[in-house]
């Protein structure tokens, strides 16, 4: 059973499609993509235990810091980057955009959505820093450090001139739901972002 | 020994293959005829698909796992990473490995006699490249049968051999391991290799390596080579601790005699490999580390050279290596992403430098076995355990 924002993603990408992932984890998005939709590419992580798993199954993995930037990767490199789950935890997340869009001309991006009701409820009603299943760490030990909410993303790829094609939410297993269509960043607990480069 | 560990291949007996057919060599010369001197462990299955070639590195020879026999007090080079389920696993895989021609363990090099003179061929012996192994290991596979390898697998210059074998015979390597090494010597690393051959060629026994003639050996120019190339495959950090400023006795001497743990060690070593290893091989084993660019040919576009391969790689660097630091197997890695091939890198930490790689280490040996599996898997090995 693969994670509801990682199912998306696999509906997204085009079949035979060259693909970086970025912090791909085990490989679990990449071999299924490979598997599904022939598509072949390249995952970045540094999680020792996610590198082995990655090579087990068979899936290129590049042991590489992501704070490092992507210059070993070639302008339109690839057709697709994708990054779950870790634009927060970048040192600069605006430049990491600039970075994905210059090896491909189109990205997926997911985050957990700081905006959250949930998270407001903890931050706004009990004065504490959010603690969910999207969020699980503590203040003091979250590799999270620059969270955001739906508007924020969407603030800065408007500032970008980028072109947001396609938006979704992830809840626990509800994704979908008619609220958080609806007020997603309110109702979105993952935010789910497919941006493509501006003209010009 | 009375009893070999559970986990080793046991007693192993090299074997030799004498080819008649000429062999062409990059220098321009041929050999006309040789031996290669080899071992296997494992069993090749019936469709000849679980076939893993061993490529050694500089001082490295054949006998890479195993015993030879039970008052051996040392198993294989690389017995860590070969035997019933260790990361090259026997159990599934049949394991070749070959001392290279040029070498001083069996294989036709200097000390063995050359045909037309019935002297050992000593300094005469033709240089040797990457490229001139790779071939006359391919026609060991031809000898045994193996039309294509389901890895071939090396660390340092033995890493250069397995990058040569995706470019020379892509057809004939399912899977290439890459392990502490590097596309192209830096001016560093070949200076250091200077060093050497000039601790060799200026020993007046050297007699310009025709030492044998004289009933004489370079011992004293082969253990300064082997010293300051020791050097180059350790760590600061791993030196550091092992040796520390230790002394051998209570207090200084002040004298030249040994005073030091660590010249005391690199004495050792020096003397150890001085009475084992031909100086005439180690002289042609550095001239080969240094002619290997393979990106030469297409002006230094390392991306552009790699354009035959086409099986998936993985490059492995360890964090204090040195001598092939992690920085030449990631521009290896990089030229193949460029490239558009299936390659994975890992740096695994170490703190044992470049010698790491012929060392157990957890996180080592989890990458090479994850990887091992995956190529069991694509050769559709696994279920005859």
């Amino acid at each position: 059973m693969m994670r509801a924002d990682l199912q998306l993603i696999h509906d997204w990408v085009p079949q035979g499609a060259r693909v970086l992932d970025l912090g791909c984890g085990d490989g679990t998005l990449l071999a299924a993509l490979a598997q599904a939709k022939g598509v072949t590419g390249y995952g970045l992580e540094i999680d020792p235990d996610g590198i082995t798993a990655c090579l087990a199954r068979g899936v290129n993995v590049i042991e590489q810091n992501l704070d490092e930037g992507l210059s070993n990767f070639e302008d339109d490199a690839c057709d697709l980057v994708v990054m779950t789950q870790a634009l927060q935890a970048l040192r600069r997340p605006d430049r990491m955009l600039d970075e994905m869009l210059r090896v491909a001309g189109e990205c997926i991006i997911t985050f957990p959505n700081f905006a959250y009701w949930r998270h407001r409820v903890h931050l706004g009603l009990r004065g504490y820093m959010p603690v969910s299943k999207s969020l699980p760490h503590a203040w003091y030990d979250t590799p999270n450090i620059h969270l955001s909410t739906f508007n924020d993303f969407e603030h800065l790829c408007r500032d970008k001139g980028l072109i947001i094609v396609d938006r979704a939410v992830g809840v626990g297993g509800h994704e979908g739901h008619w609220t958080s269509r609806l007020w997603p960043n309110l109702f979105g607990e993952i935010a789910i972002f497919r941006v493509a480069r501006g003209e010009g | 020994m009375t009893e070999l560990p559970q986990d080793s291949v046991g007693l192993v007996t090299p074997e030799t293959a004498h080819f008649d057919d000429p062999l062409p060599l990059a220098c321009g010369r041929t050999l006309p005829a040789y031996d290669l001197v080899y071992e296997t462990y494992g069993t090749l299955n019936a469709e000849r698909t679980n076939a893993i070639l061993i490529c050694h590195a500089l001082s490295g020879h054949h006998h890479a796992a195993g015993y030879h026999s039970l008052d051996e007090r040392k198993p294989g080079w690389w017995d860590a990473h070969i035997g019933p389920g260790k990361s090259i696993d026997t159990d599934r895989f049949f394991v070749v490995s070959v001392n290279n021609l040029g070498g001083c363990h069996g294989s036709t090099g200097p000390n063995t006699p050359n045909p037309e003179t019935g002297e050992p061929w000593g300094p005469d012996f033709p240089m040797m490249t990457v490229l001139d192994w790779v071939h006359s290991q391919a026609r060991l596979a031809d000898r045994l049968g193996i039309e294509r390898f389901a890895a071939v697998v090396g660390g340092s210059l033995g890493g250069m051999q397995v990058l040569q074998w995706t470019l020379s015979y892509p057809e004939r390597i399912a899977h290439a391991a890459v392990i502490a090494a590097t596309p192209k010597l830096s001016a560093q690393n070949i200076a250091f290799n200077e060093v050497a051959r000039q601790a060799i060629r200026s020993d007046p026994d050297f007699h310009d390596g025709h030492y044998a003639e004289h009933g004489t050996l370079p011992r004293r120019g082969l253990k300064l080579a082997r010293m300051v190339g020791h050097i180059t495959y350790l760590s600061e950090d791993a030196m550091g601790s092992k040796f520390g400023r230790d002394l051998r006795s209570e207090d200084f001497n002040f004298g030249y005699d040994v005073e030091f743990q660590v010249e005391s060690y690199l004495r050792y070593q020096g003397d150890t490999f001085s009475t084992s290893f031909d100086a005439n091989t180690y002289l042609l084993m550095t001239k080969a580390l240094d002619y290997f660019d393979p990106a030469a040919a297409r002006g230094g576009d390392l991306a552009a050279a790699l354009a035959p391969a086409s099986c998936p790689f993985l490059v492995v660097s360890f964090s204090s290596d040195w001598r092939f630091p992690p920085s030449r197997s990631k521009e290896l890695a990089n030229a193949l992403i460029r490239a558009g091939k299936p390659v994975s890198y890992v740096n695994i930490d170490s703190p044992h430098g470049h010698d790491a790689f012929l060392l157990p280490e957890p996180r080592y040996q989890a990458v090479f076995a994850a990887f091992m599996a995956r190529v069991a898997h694509d050769q559709g090995l696994e279920d005859r355990r």
